[in-house]
């Protein structure tokens, strides 16, 4: 594992993209064929399952250490990331075993599925107690998952494309879809014939950019096809050889977390991908739930009856991607569309919906378009290039998102709480309150939206004006004034405030504003009447 | 009554009528070291360790009041029994011991029990009473030995080398900069430094402290002077301007924080070195247990977490708020890009 704990160490040092693209592409020409799909696997969100829980860990190092659990969780809190901290506080190895490649220790985790809990223990004892400090971290990771090392999905594509030759767009359709690293080989999943075999695999999903000034930079508006953009979980339904399969846009097969698509199997035609949004859908009112009805879904791997009464779930087609078992990728979205606009027809079914394109003949139309895009239940619009082909990732030119401002609130906080990774051990996340009255009520919380620098400030506020300290969490003087921003806004009956708020961010620090002058619980509500 | 108070200027002593290390102007002054969190301006008579003083004179001016005694040589202040001991956090760094009436409390400053070369050997001193620091005071924070870090340090540099990389280290002016300096010195050609360290050498080098030659960074310095060399700069010269002249570079940051990888890439270095001045959590433990002290006050750093872990294991602690902790090592490393 050391080349592989090498790798890692590299990655997360350094900060330049070419430099880690670099050790990705030498690691991936040098390392053990046994190992290269595994760090595939684990770069790309396609982590093994866990087979030993964050407190049976927590639990083990605690008696590794003689620690007691209120000092691991402070310096859990401080660290941020539970592998790490566990590599920091275990202590000097005892024993030196024989080294082991990378693929060795996933297999020996994976072994360890079924196994009783005195086995998983006595396994991990005895890892932490052979290997090198250098690997325990990399170790842990194995484990909990998430390398947090700024290492994105079309970096390892485009690392692989250099090491092997063969082009990033097509390479990203090799490695996407259904295959497993302890089965498979990179040179298997790059050969021209298992793309073939492979009835499941997905397409790599096109992404757009945010169109950041106004559409009049798009020239032209008869070149452009415009769309709601949708806020669901962004999906590809495949039938192949009378099989069927729902992929999300983080290459996860969830065919069986939506039983709504399987009246959809006789109707559609083998060799048929389509790519769209799955949302919720009041089909009486014929326009999506809110956001949250469909999270209740997300998690869960069986669904109730209640669920698929109270919710169920449409596929919105934003665009064909196969068919007739024939990748019609390279196609002007025109035809493209047209062949949708068709076989949604022809199916005609509720789980099979069209998402409408937006009829508009200049671009202040369409802006005023947009500031509907709420009352509509979504979150903007989507410009596409008629004359676009559907292209792999994220690129600029031919899709374009336009999403509507957020909403925002001014709010004051009152919480705060150490943040992980880049952000251990400084106060960034932080619990926001509207007045009510003479209370302050707690509604939301943000991580994001500051600066490094307004960041340091407010951290060294926190540790000036905290005013208790519970476990993780400083109460600190309501003085502080943000505003903070939020796609969406639903009713909750499992939040104080009554209310549940979508992507909330913190959008600027209202250094301006004094406590007095945020806004009310009564001012939530109202915009929860209005877009709830 | 308490032989020492914590107050609004700073920890006082009513019997002697002298403060250690006020953060607000008094009459009496005793510091335990030069950082500026601990040896403010604006004192009428200074008091601290002999090899202090030209720092103090440094960075507080010529014209302050200032008596140097050497470690362990009581002085008597108002028929107070004041004496230093070393403290092994920088060069003339010292723990104050303060005995009256048979009540003896040592207030440690800021502290490291590693032996580092040049900044005296920590020795831990029997009292009633400790008011230690506690900078690093969580279990992660567990140092490796100097040796090993010098070793990854000069290793480090060799592969800046082989790449056509100068090598920059980010190192506190007063300190850490001299630590660098007489653990490299022999095995580096030449130092290449900011002027706030060439400042502070200038002063050290007068006192005969071993240190090898450094060259000052001047406007004017040619490019083809960093080749071969070893550059170190203070922290606050990260993502500033004055980095461009080193162009090809590699950045290295030399602080305890950097035990902590989010903290290391926070600071947009290319390799972070955890080598503090500060003692890590064993030897906080190990300077508290060697006191013998019945009673602990924890000031600047992991305080609360700290004093609770000390009542733990059966000593009286508690925590105090002081303004220690302001020196570039125990705040967090917080580049700007």
């Amino acid at each position: 594992m050391y080349h592989f704990s090498s790798l890692v160490k590299t990655l997360s040092n350094s900060t330049k993209t070419n430099e880690k693209l670099e050790a990705l592409s030498y690691y991936f020409a040098t390392a053990d064929e046994k190992d290269k799909p595994w760090v595939l696997a684990l770069f790309s969100g396609r982590r093994p399952k866990r087979v030993v829980s964050s407190t049976q860990l927590k639990t083990w190092c605690m008696q590794k250490t003689g620690l007691s659990e209120w000092l691991f969780e402070e310096c859990y809190h401080t660290v941020g990331d539970l592998a790490e901290t566990i590599a920091l506080l275990l202590p000097e190895p005892e024993r030196k075993a024989a080294a082991q490649p990378l693929h060795y220790w996933l297999e020996q985790l994976l072994q360890l599925t079924t196994a009783e809990e005195s086995v998983k223990q006595s396994f991990i004892l005895q890892s932490w107690e052979e290997l090198p400090n250098s690997e325990r971290l990399v170790f842990n990771k194995l484990i909990t998952g998430g390398f947090r090392i700024g290492v994105s999905q079309s970096m390892m594509v485009n690392a692989l494309a250099k090491t092997y030759q063969i082009a990033p767009a097509t390479l990203s359709h090799m490695i996407s879809g259904n295959w497993a690293p302890q089965t498979t080989l990179l040179s298997d999943l790059l050969s021209t014939e298992n793309t073939q075999t492979d009835n499941s695999k997905p397409y790599p999903f096109y992404l757009a950019y945010a169109l950041d000034n106004g559409p009049e930079s798009l020239v032209s508006p008869e070149e452009w096809n415009a769309e709601w953009k949708w806020d669901g979980i962004r999906g590809q339904l495949i039938k192949r050889n009378e099989e069927m399969f729902a992929w999300s846009r983080g290459e996860e097969l969830i065919t069986d977390k939506f039983p709504e698509f399987t009246p959809l199997l006789p109707l559609l035609p083998n060799g048929t991908v389509i790519d769209g949004e799955i949302l919720s859908f009041d089909r009486e009112q014929n326009r999506p739930l809110p956001f949250q009805s469909l999270q209740t879904r997300i998690g869960r791997k069986n669904v109730t009856k209640k669920q698929l009464q109270e919710a169920p779930v449409s596929m919105l087609c934003y665009d064909l991607l196969e068919w007739q078992g024939e990748d019609i990728r390279p196609l002007p979205l025109r035809e493209r569309r047209q062949l949708l606009v068709q076989l949604v027809e022809q199916v005609n079914h509720p789980a099979l919906r069209l998402s409408p394109s937006i009829n508009f003949d200049n671009w202040d139309q369409l802006t005023a378009l947009r500031l509907q895009a709420r009352d509509n239940g979504s979150e903007g619009l989507m410009l596409k290039r008629i004359a676009s082909p559907y292209q792999v990732g994220r690129k600029r030119g031919d899709w374009w998102k336009w999403k509507v401002d957020p909403l925002v609130i001014d709010a004051v906080m009152i919480y705060a709480q150490k943040g992980h990774g880049r952000r251990s051990n400084l106060y960034t996340d932080y619990t926001f309150a509207v007045r009510d009255g003479g209370q302050l009520v707690p509604f939301t919380k943000a991580y994001s939206g500051l600066t490094d620098k307004e960041i340091a400030q407010v951290d060294n506020w926190i540790k000036r004006n905290s005013l208790e300290k519970f476990g993780p969490v400083r109460t600190v003087k309501p003085e502080l004034v943000f505003e903070v921003a939020f796609e969406g806004i639903a009713a909750s009956g499992r939040h104080k405030s009554g209310i549940a708020l979508r992507f909330p961010r913190i959008n600027r620090w209202r250094q301006d504003k004094k406590a007095d002058e945020i806004n009310t619980l009564d001012d939530l509500r109202e915009i929860l009447k209005q877009y709830g | 009554m308490n032989l020492l108070q914590f107050t609004d200027r700073g920890i006082y002593c009513p019997a002697g009528d002298f403060y250690i290390d006020p953060w607000k102007p008094v009459d009496r002054a005793v510091i335990t070291h030069a950082h500026s969190d601990h040896a403010r301006w604006g004192n009428k008579h200074y008091l601290c360790h002999t090899d202090s003083v030209p720092l103090l004179q440094l960075r507080l001016g010529q014209d302050i009041s200032v008596q140097g005694i050497k470690y362990r040589e009581p002085l008597l202040i108002n028929g107070v029994s004041v004496s230093l001991y070393p403290a092994g956090h920088m060069i003339g760094s010292a723990q104050v011991k303060i005995t009256h009436e048979g009540q003896s409390w040592v207030v440690s400053g800021d502290y490291k029990t590693e032996n580092d070369g040049i900044s005296g050997e920590f020795e831990p001193v029997k009292c009633h009473t400790f008011i230690t620091e506690s900078t690093f005071g969580l279990p992660i924070y567990t140092w490796k030995p100097q040796v090993q870090i010098f070793s990854d340090i000069r290793e480090w540099i060799q592969s800046n080398r082989q790449a056509g990389k100068n090598s920059v280290l980010l190192a506190y002016s007063l300190g850490k900069a001299q630590r660098l300096l007489y653990n490299l010195k022999d095995h580096v050609s030449k130092f290449m430094v900011h002027g706030a360290i060439y400042n502070a050498q200038e002063v050290l080098q007068q006192q005969h402290w071993p240190l090898p030659a450094v060259e000052r960074i001047t406007p004017d310095t040619p490019k083809s002077a960093y080749t071969d060399s070893v550059i170190i700069a203070p922290p606050s010269a990260a993502g500033s301007t004055w980095m461009r002249r080193f162009n090809p570079y590699a950045l290295g940051v030399c602080s305890g924080w950097m035990q902590v990888r989010g903290n290391m890439r926070r600071s947009n270095a290319d390799a972070g070195f955890a080598i503090s001045d500060h003692a890590d959590w064993p030897g906080l433990l190990d300077a508290v247990k060697a006191t013998g002290a019945e009673r602990v006050f924890v000031t600047h750093g992991f305080s609360s977490t700290f004093a609770r872990y000390l009542q733990e294991q059966g000593l009286e602690a508690g925590e105090v708020k002081t303004e220690f902790g302001q020196e570039e090592e125990e705040k967090e490393v917080t580049t700007e890009t």
